[in-house]
């Protein structure tokens, strides 16, 4: 007992891998629910983004000469191949899944100084870089309860050449077209759109993007055990919901409501598994408020007016750039002070002062 | 009744009942008791006793020097057989001037005078009682009380808040001393309303002490003394935390308590000012919280001051595997010590052995920036920032943060799930700041030394030239007079 240890003398039972193991934990619902939808190749997808992040960052870590078991063990990659893995098109080639988590984890985390140091979401900077690099293996959609055979599955995943055999819109993507021939929301949902179906998840889209309600669960179950607070998710669900309920006011016939924006595309799944990431969000309450409320609000308008069917991946990078300036100009009250910084007037001050 | 909501705090894991569950007991007087000069802040006591002096208990061994200071008194009647240093109760394991007293076990007091009525002393003659008898803060932080008193009294103070918070994990001392000496203690919160003339007294208690708060309430029945329940979170014993939640008040920052109207005291402090005023016991023995996962039977020991730390431990049944580590206080904002030799002092509200598994060390992972150290914290800083500017040693951006302001609590440490130290970081920062400050107040004084220096090298030159100049000028208008007399003449 030669070195004197600071207090505390005691400390939370509370480590950095506990938190991913919980956001993990968090995800098998929707992620289960994704396998039973899209079949053996969503499985096949996940497995290699997993292994493909797992290899990319032990060897990033091997080349910055640093130590690979403690920052593999932490299950920041994994979790991160994750949750890109449940934002990709469920048959996409297995490639697109190798290629987007090496991207993940060596370009937008490693390079920027490993875990804790990234300014962008790594599992969104990497969509976005797919969407933009890949467009069209990065919008192809299978109908729902497509399932192939193992073998079938292999070829969908590992072979190539399967794409168009089975090639189908997601909503917003289909609406989207629809809208640019000239026709109505109503026409064009016709047939495509039932919010009962999305909510439990019945529909074609992305991996794990597709069952909001089992994605509400797995965001419920971490609010219950305080691994996130609830800032972000509620400012982006109402910075989505509440410029679409305005729109959808004004013009119905070329709006859709906010249910319909709620439940599409990759709101839900953002709200509580990627808004909250807490490296690449605000420190504050407030910052986070203001932080999913630019999320949301940024993902409707792509949608509305951008020429992306889907906006989120986009919307969360812009507000990723936009933390370090909230978190400079947005800090809480110190205790004794005001916002400014000046201590607070004693009573005999003020009484002096009146 | 109206609580007032806190913002941040933490929950640790309370391990109460450990100690909670067993009356007070009276620790054995030890073969030697060493009693440090200096057990508060200020300065340190001054000996008048002499080697080979007999002492009785309570009878003045230090006096207080200067201001701020207390006096130190014999915790038990014997002999004085050293002066000098002993190893005290500090992480440095330095040693300070002791005064060692070999107990003749027979407890004889020194008599002091007791008033009949000690509500009918002045107000100025309580505070001045208190000094005299070394009560200092039991609460931890060993300020003079009597230097408090007289502050309050002086700046007028309309509330006195009794701290019976104790949010520290394993601590009990106060719990106890409330639930067996309920009615002393209503006595020295009446004494000190008294003596400052607040115009109500409040008792703050956290909600998960019961039994202590039936106790205090019951003594507390047929007198204004108000008992309050307020929600157990740490750090709520923080005086500042628990003015806020039993009156809605701020402090104001590098102000103090007595600024708002308000003086805070700890529940055994207002018990060593019953003892003092009422008994004429000046402050020699205290309520110590022995506990920790390493103690075979953890209980609540009243000591004298000055027992080694050892003999707490032998008397709760010694360790039942070796302590992981030794702590003075509690585990939040105590102390590590690294031995059992050193003494029990008046600010030692608890002696911990803890193990391995209770302080839960972690190798320091990276800031996740998960933001769990900013809720915590009971001031609203951002630890994570201030931690981010110390490493980069950039000490005025820390500053500018808010580090001043840190009360060092350690919650934003407790629940930082990558383990990082962040309270280390923050104490090593402040004191940085301090050799600073000191090492400016130096320079100043150098160069200001160095300045009149110059200033009077520079005068004495002047003068010395002045001097010259003026020879010369006198010589050059002798000669000048001369030269004209001779003109004069040769014309002449
Ligand atoms: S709690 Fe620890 S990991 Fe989280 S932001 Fe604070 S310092 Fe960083
Ligand atoms: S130690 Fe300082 S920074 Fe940390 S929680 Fe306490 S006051 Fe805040």
């Amino acid at each position: 007992m030669t070195t004197i240890a600071h207090s505390p003398h005691a400390r939370a039972a509370n480590s950095v891998s506990r938190i991913m193991a919980t956001v993990m934990l968090a995800l098998v619902p929707v992620t289960l629910f994704g396998f039973w939808l899209n079949g053996w190749p969503a499985v096949y997808l996940w497995t290699v983004s997993l292994a493909a992040a797992l290899v990319g960052e032990a060897a990033a870590l091997k080349f910055q000469r640093r130590a690979v078991k403690p920052a593999l063990l932490d299950g920041s990659g994994v979790l991160t191949a994750w949750l890109l893995a449940l934002s990709l098109p469920p048959w996409a080639p297995w490639w697109i899944a190798v290629v987007g988590s090496l991207f993940a984890v060596v370009i937008a985390k490693q390079v920027f100084g490993g875990l804790g140091q990234n300014v962008f979401n790594p599992a969104m900077a990497a969509r976005v870089m797919l969407l933009i690099s890949f467009p069209l293996e990065m919008t192809i959609w299978v109908p729902p309860m497509s399932q192939p055979g193992l073998l079938d599955s292999l070829a969908v995943t590992f072979g190539g050449g399967q794409l168009d055999a089975v090639s189908s819109a997601s909503l917003l993507g289909h609406v989207k077209t629809e809208f640019s021939r000239g026709l109505g929301l109503e026409q064009a949902l016709a047939g495509h759109y039932a919010p009962l179906e999305a909510l439990w998840g019945r529909r074609s889209g992305s991996l794990g993007e597709t069952s909001a309600l089992l994605i509400f669960i797995g965001g419920v179950f971490l609010l219950a055990r305080r691994t996130i607070t609830w800032h972000a998710p509620v400012a982006m669900l109402a910075g989505v919901a509440l410029p679409a309920l305005l729109m959808n006011l004004v013009a119905p016939e070329h709006y859709a409501d906010p249910v319909y924006h709620l439940l599409s595309g990759g709101v839900m799944l953002a709200a509580f598994f990627i808004v909250t990431d807490p490296v690449t969000s605000p420190n504050t309450a407030l910052g986070q408020l203001l932080f999913g409320l630019g999320c949301g609000l940024l993902t409707y308008v792509i949608r509305t007016w951008g020429s992306y069917p889907e906006g989120v991946a986009f919307a969360v990078m812009l507000m990723n750039a936009a933390t370090p300036l909230i978190d400079r100009n947005i800090k809480p009250r110190i205790y004794g002070r005001t916002r400014q910084g000046a201590p607070l007037m004693t009573r005999h001050a003020k009484k002096d002062a009146a | 009744m109206k609580l007032f909501k806190m913002r941040g705090g933490v929950h640790p894991e309370a391990r109460k009942a450990d100690s909670s569950e067993r009356p007070i007991r009276i620790l054995p007087l030890p073969p030697l008791l060493h009693v440090p000069l200096q057990q508060h802040i200020g300065a340190p006591a001054k000996p008048v006793v002499r080697v080979g002096d007999k002492v009785l208990a309570g009878q003045l061994v230090g006096v207080g020097q200067g201001h701020v200071s207390a006096p130190v008194h014999a915790p038990t009647s014997g002999t004085v057989v050293a002066i000098g240093d002993h190893p005290a109760p500090h992480p440095s394991g330095l040693s300070a001037a002791t005064v060692t007293i070999a107990p003749d076990g027979e407890g004889r007091w020194f008599e002091y005078e007791v008033p009949a009525d000690p509500f009918a002393l002045a107000p100025d003659d309580i505070a001045a009682r208190a000094g005299a008898a070394g009560i200092v803060g039991l609460g931890g932080a060993a300020f003079p009380s009597s230097v408090k008193l007289d502050a309050s009294r002086q700046s007028g103070v309309d509330t006195l808040v009794i701290n019976g918070g104790e949010c520290e994990p394993y601590l009990t001392c106060d719990d106890r001393i409330m639930r067996e000496r309920a009615s002393e203690i209503v006595t020295g919160i009446r004494l000190i309303q008294h003596a400052v003339g607040a115009t109500r007294a409040l008792v703050g208690i956290e909600d998960n002490k019961p039994e202590a708060l039936a106790a205090m309430r019951a003594a507390a029945a047929a007198t204004d003394v108000q008992i309050r329940a307020v929600p157990a979170m740490y750090p709520m014993g923080w005086e500042k935390q628990m003015i806020h939640a039993l009156l809605g008040r701020e402090v104001p920052a590098e102000g103090r308590s007595a600024d708002i109207g308000v003086l805070v005291h700890n529940v055994a402090t207002a018990w060593a000012v019953q003892q003092a005023v009422c008994q004429g016991r000046p402050l020699v023995s205290r309520i110590v919280t022995v506990s920790g996962g390493a103690v075979v039977a953890p209980c609540n020991l009243e000591v004298p001051i000055g027992a080694p730390v050892q003999a707490l431990f032998d008397v709760c049944g010694g360790f039942r595997t070796t302590p992981a580590r030794l702590v003075l206080g509690g585990p939040m904002m105590g102390q590590q010590i690294a031995r059992t030799s050193v003494p029990v002092v008046k600010g030692t509200s608890g002696v911990l052995a803890l193990t391995q598994a209770e302080i839960g060390l972690t190798r320091p992972a990276p800031c996740i920036r998960c933001s769990t150290c900013v809720r915590a914290c009971p001031v609203g800083l951002l630890p994570l920032e201030i931690a981010a500017r110390v490493r980069s040693d950039d000490l005025a951006g820390a500053v500018a943060l808010g580090l001043k302001d840190c009360i060092g609590c350690g919650s934003c440490s407790y629940v930082c799930p990558s383990g990082i130290p962040l309270v280390h970081f923050f104490n090593y920062a402040k004191g940085d700041l301090a050799a600073q400050a000191r090492s400016k107040a130096k320079q100043e004084t150098t160069r200001k030394l160095a300045a009149e220096r110059s200033a009077r090298i520079e005068r004495i030159a002047r003068e010395r030239e002045e001097a010259a100049a003026a020879r010369k000028a006198a010589k050059a208008a002798k000669e000048a007079a001369a030269r004209a007399a001779a003109t004069t003449e040769a014309a002449a």
